[in-house]
């Protein structure tokens, strides 16, 4: 099979919503002639126009709240935050607009709008360039949060984000724009809140999603030399959370770890825990634990990020820790 | 501008209703009979009428927190919306939303607003969907004047300028933002100078005058259909009630709130239509008798309709 880009494959899926459907209208800022801030809008800006690729100004809560009201009557637009550090700004937009309007008015609209958004650390970007956002979106009721770990997962979710009659987050991973996999020719979607099972194991379960399903999977090799076989749960949509898929896995591991980039307090982590205490508590042989960032603001200096990010070394560490058994 | 008898009556009898529903809210919300908040729109009714008289039916309007007056006035029944007041299942929102959170797309209402300002860029967005299908509509967009001071505000309409957008913002100024007097926190006397600031016309209108009214936005919505962009219109007004019912008015000067009554907007159009020979006597007087005859139906709708089954509370989060 062809391999391309994670950005590539996020833009081929643009690229076909475009053409299925006259209503998806994209814009953001610098998506039209320059092609993207990490090139996944290239070429579009020639092959649809001014008028469906659109330059905005630097004005996110404005434009993202533009969205809102051509959601509401009718277009599906996708649109492109340059860092989803700036998704504070449009927060309002999203959160007591996008995500009440359905359900506030009993029904009588829908909101089928997208905002893709890049999330992540490990670049040395610092405090204001490096965050993953996505605990705060799926606290929010009325809002979809998508987490694509692979071009293939990409390109398939974004589709079906954009098909969507709901408000979608969909947050792309800085650290995977540049990153090959395998996509088909063919068109294919991917459902939203399908998680997957990305290696079988019968030792461990580690539930994780985005850019860290890379350190679990080289963990998981490390590990698998030392006779202990990972199984690595992807949850791909972090909101809806693809419970039965991650419990079979626990009911047959007996063992959970969660591995998340984003910060540890109320985030995608605890609701993974807690839904594991709540449904497979009796399942489990030892206690739940989770590896995350510190929480602290993203420090710049390349030391300093290390100390607070995971990394296959303290995935390791952890998985040794609920495997109950002495590093090798 | 020529403006059609039929035209000016229909103002008339908009103000009325938007008049005695408002003040028959007052009552019931003043008995206990309505759950939550309420704002009303007493003293405004110039402008909701005014505005919505230069619109078509599919044209779109967003509204504010004190939004009875805009719905009503864009074709909204009495029935539902009192119904969606008094948290009832026959309400327009199925009791989901109340008195802040009505919404009804088939009539172009895309929703009251809770939060001041955030209305202002989904009617850009509106307009952006309107030029986008070609599809001929204009949207108006209702706002406060502390609305005006919102980020919200500044960043809508300087898309809507940049990218020619057919909407209306309409700036609702009654002085006060809750407790605050506006012009204290704001440098400038009119908020329609802020146009200037994003290349579109700002113009000022005596709120309280539904002619005025009426004409100014039937250009500015002229202008936005015919590819001419956005305009920001400032209406002077006040509102006779404190910010919602219930609060106390410590904040205002009493011969402030008296010299605002003197000038209430539907008295002189009544006048004016009948010193014209456009409406006679007795029948203003039956138009008042047909408003209020619609508002019994209203509360007795309201009254005697069930309330919403507790279980829908979790239906209709996702389509």
């Amino acid at each position: 099979m062809r391999e391309i880009f994670y950005n590539q494959a996020l833009g081929e899926a643009l690229a076909e919503e475009l053409r299925r459907d006259k209503n998806v209208v994209l814009w953001g800022i610098d998506i039209g002639p320059y092609g993207g801030a990490n090139g996944v809008t290239k070429g579009l800006f020639d092959e649809f126009g001014p008028e469906r690729i659109i330059d905005m100004p630097i004005a996110e809560l404005g434009y993202v709240g533009l969205g809102v009201g051509a959601a509401a009557t009718g277009l599906r637009p996708v649109i492109e935050l340059q860092f989803s550090d700036w998704i504070t700004l449009p927060s309002e937009m999203i959160i007591n607009q996008a995500a009440k309007m359905r359900y506030m008015f009993g029904g009588v609209l829908e909101m089928p709008l997208v905002i893709r958004a890049p999330i992540g650390a490990y670049l040395s970007a610092g405090a204001q360039h490096s965050n993953s956002f996505e605990s705060l979106f799926a606290f929010v009721p009325g809002i979809k949060v998508v987490t694509p770990s692979t071009p293939y997962n990409a390109k398939g979710l974004l589709k079906s984000a954009i098909r969507d009659n709901n408000t979608v987050l969909f947050f792309e991973h800085k650290k995977l724009y540049g990153v090959k996999g395998e996509v088909p020719e063919e068109e294919y979607t991917i459902s939203l809140g399908e998680a997957e099972i990305i290696r079988e194991g019968s030792d461990l379960t580690i539930v994780t999603y985005s850019y860290m399903c890379q350190f679990c999977l080289e963990a998981a090799k490390i590990l698998e030399k030392q006779g202990v076989q990972v199984e690595i749960v992807d949850l791909r949509t972090v909101d809806p959370i693809d419970e039965k898929m991650f419990l079979d896995s626990v009911k047959k591991t007996h063992r959970l770890l969660v591995v998340q980039e984003a910060w540890r307090e109320c985030s995608i982590s605890s609701e993974i825990a807690a839904i594991a205490a709540e449904k497979a508590l009796y399942y489990l042989d030892a206690p739940v634990l989770r590896v995350t960032a510190e929480d602290v603001p993203m420090p710049f200096s390349p030391v300093l990020e290390e100390r607070v990010l995971p990394s296959v070394k303290k995935i390791i560490e952890a998985a040794n820790t609920v495997l109950e058994r002495k590093p090798a | 501008m020529d403006i059609p008898n039929e035209k000016l009556i229909e103002m008339y009898r908009g103000m009325l209703r938007i008049r005695h529903f408002e003040d028959r809210v007052k009552d019931l919300f003043a008995a206990g009979e309505m759950p939550g908040f309420v704002h009303l729109y007493l003293g405004e009714e110039a402008i909701a009428v005014g505005a919505c008289s230069a619109l078509e039916k599919d044209d779109y309007i967003t509204s504010t927190h004190r939004g009875h007056g805009h719905i009503l006035a864009k074709g909204g029944k009495m029935k539902f919306m009192m119904a969606e007041l008094y948290g009832k299942a026959t309400g327009y929102n199925k009791g989901k939303g109340g008195s802040m959170h009505i919404a009804w797309p088939k009539l172009g209402i895309l929703g009251a607003n809770g939060i001041v300002s955030g209305g202002i860029p989904i009617a850009t967005g509106a307009a952006f969907s309107a030029k986008y299908r070609k599809s001929g509509q204009a949207a108006v967009c209702f706002f406060g004047d502390g609305a005006a001071s919102e980020g919200t505000f500044h960043e809508a309409v300087n898309i809507a300028s940049a990218f020619n957008l057919p909407v209306v913002y309409v700036c609702e100024n009654n002085l006060y933002g809750v407790g605050t007097r506006q012009r204290d926190v704001r440098n400038i006397e009119d908020i329609a100078d802020r146009g200037i600031g994003y290349g579109i016309p700002g113009l000022v209108v005596d709120g309280n005058n539904v002619v005025a009214v009426f004409e100014v936005v039937s250009e500015a919505v002229a202008r936005a259909k015919n590819g001419e962009g956005p305009t920001l219109i400032e209406c002077k007004t006040y509102r006779w009630r404190t910010h919602f019912e219930g609060e106390p008015d410590t904040y205002r000067p009493p011969e402030e709130v008296a010299y605002w009554l003197a000038r209430e907007p539907i008295a002189p159009h009544r006048k004016l239509l009948i010193e014209q020979g456009i409406l006679k006597e007795i029948e203003a007087n039956q138009i008042e008798k047909d408003v209020l005859a619609e508002l019994a139906d209203a509360v007795e709708f309201a009254r005697t309709s069930p309330l919403p089954d507790p279980e829908t509370a979790l239906e209709g989060l996702w389509a």
